[in-house]
């Protein structure tokens, strides 16, 4: 098993509150059904779409957004898959598609278990 | 969908969208609807961004409303519009800021607010239409593609409709003042005209797919249980229209049958309605029985009482609901209702009487495209045994028929009139 991250992008807002709401519970049910099958290796998180960026060499600060609204990152989750192809399948399940959204499946590199020990 | 194991509530977004319009519109006032809406619809846009992920706030209306007077807040400081208006408006909104600690129990709701919009909505500058449209807009949360669905007409003719609704509004500078007695007697029939035309467009409405919108019944059943809660509002007017609306509301659930097609009244299976709105029904009837004034509510009530109280078809009580319709005739004279008031009589008196006053029925030219009218003739014809005349009216009803549920229901009546 290895981990990859499903980086979820764009995605228009649905037109009404009722369609909002049903939008959203879908996505609820789909994180869901992944931690019923185990596949939900760590809790995913939002990302608000206001942000900063800062670039250079004169570490100059600019306000976000960084990507075009359509591309923006909304939110990543982690998921334990086969391989590359298993974990793109797993995102073929996201409801994100139905609002225009897209999702980038990407392997996590696996670090050396020495890497993460602090240096003395 | 599978809501069932979600924590959250159905229907919360619709709900609480417009709720929090009702309240940000009472601190901004009725010329900045467009502003109280769309900061509305970015706290919704945010909860769902967040939520989705799966962690919902302990109390998720609470958090929706907080996040909608922020962003309020926001652009009120933002837009130079409001000048030194700012401010105060700022302090308006601030104060109304919700405990989002409180139990997950305690929705937020401000009644007043619904209300004041509500009255504020059924100005008599509008066409009733205009009335239902904006309510469903502004106080149900509906998108301007759901209500033109709900009316079968064009999205830009809703938007025309909403704006030229807007305009008026504005015109206000304030909202209707529900505090007090006076203006709330004055505005009241208008307000139960308006939800009584909401729940039948959800009842009857011509709609080509669904022919139950169970969805615009019970936001017409939630607006007339908030108005109950209106001192002035709640007396025995409104008692006779929630119960009406209660008996309805209760027939739904058996009127279409696992193919989607209508039921009559005669084929419901009686079992299927549901009894704990039927008996609602009652109550409120009940709590509608006193002072003088008989309103046509308290008819329809009374109607819907009678065949509620039938075990069975058979057993209605055809006379009770022949008086009760020629009263309901005389205080709302109608087509339609002329029409019922036949059906009665002729299932009080016999089929030949009741064709009689079919033939006799005030304006019938307006009932020209009403494939019901064709449907009563062709019933009374069966009873009476001419069944070669029955299938001639049914086969004009068919011709009249404006849903694929009305189609099969009539066409099924057809076939059992053919050798």
């Amino acid at each position: 098993m290895a981990k990859f991250a499903l980086i979820f992008r764009g995605g228009d807002a649905p037109g009404s509150p009722e369609e909002m709401q049903q939008h959203m519970q879908r996505w609820m049910t789909w994180f869901q059904g992944l931690a019923r099958e185990g596949v939900y290796h760590d809790v995913g998180e939002p990302l608000d779409p206001a942000g900063k960026v800062v670039r250079g060499a004169r570490k100059a600060v600019s306000d976000g957004p960084y990507a075009e609204a359509k591309d923006l990152v909304g939110g990543f989750a982690i998921v334990d898959a086969r391989d590359l192809d298993a974990a793109a399948e797993i995102a073929k399940g996201c409801p994100t598609y139905e609002m225009n959204g897209f999702v980038e499946v990407r392997p996590v590199r696996p670090m050396p278990p020495d890497r993460l020990r602090r240096a003395p | 969908m599978n809501g069932g194991e979600l924590p959250l509530a159905d229907h919360l977004f619709r709900h609480q969208a417009g709720r929090m319009v009702a309240s940000l519109a009472r601190a901004l006032g009725p010329r900045h609807l467009a502003l109280a809406e769309d900061a509305v619809q970015d706290a919704l846009v945010r909860a769902l961004e967040t939520w989705r992920f799966g962690a919902l706030p302990r109390n998720p209306a609470a958090w929706l409303m907080r996040c909608a007077r922020n962003r309020a807040l926001d652009m009120v400081r933002r837009q130079g519009a409001f000048g030194r208006a700012a401010e105060a408006l700022g302090r308006a909104l601030e104060a109304q800021a919700p405990d989002e600690a409180q139990e997950p129990a305690e929705l937020p709701t401000f009644p007043d607010d619904e209300l004041r919009l509500m009255f504020s909505c059924c100005a008599a500058e509008l066409p009733p239409a205009a009335q239902v449209a904006v309510i469903l807009k502004y106080l149900c949360g509906f998108s301007v593609h759901e209500i033109a669905q709900a009316f079968l007409s064009t999205e830009a003719a809703v938007e025309k409709q909403l704006y030229r609704a807007r305009t008026a509004l504005e015109v206000l500078g304030a909202l209707y003042d529900v505090g007090d007695p006076g203006q709330v007697r004055a505005r009241l029939p208008s307000v139960h005209e308006a939800i009584y035309l909401l729940f039948n467009e959800g009842y009857h409405g011509a709609h080509p797919r669904e022919p139950v919108r169970q969805d615009l019944c019970a936001e017409a059943l939630r607006l007339c249980q908030l108005l109950e809660m209106l001192p002035d509002a709640g007396g025995p007017d409104t008692q006779a229209l929630l119960s009406l609306l209660c008996f309805h509301a209760a027939r739904l659930g058996g009127r279409t049958a696992d193919d989607g097609s209508l039921l009559l009244l005669a084929e419901q299976d009686r079992a299927r309605w549901d009894h704990a709105l039927v008996a609602e029904g009652f109550r409120r009837l009940g709590a509608s029985a006193q002072g003088w004034n008989l309103t046509p509510w308290h008819l329809e009530a009374a109607i819907a009482a009678q065949h509620a109280l039938a075990g069975s078809f058979e057993a209605t009580d055809w006379p009770a609901i022949r008086t009760l319709y020629d009263r309901l005739l005389a205080a709302r004279p109608s087509p339609v209702v002329a029409l019922n008031r036949a059906i009665a009589l002729g299932m009080a008196e016999g089929p030949d009487a009741g064709l009689s006053a079919l033939a006799g029925i005030p304006d019938r030219e307006r009932l020209a495209r009403y494939p019901f009218l064709p449907a009563a003739v062709a019933e009374f014809e069966r009873r009476a045994g001419r069944t070669a005349r029955a299938a001639e009216a049914l086969r004009q009803a068919l011709a009249l028929a404006r849903s694929p549920a009305e189609e099969a229901v009539l066409a099924r009546k057809l076939s059992a009139c053919q050798p």
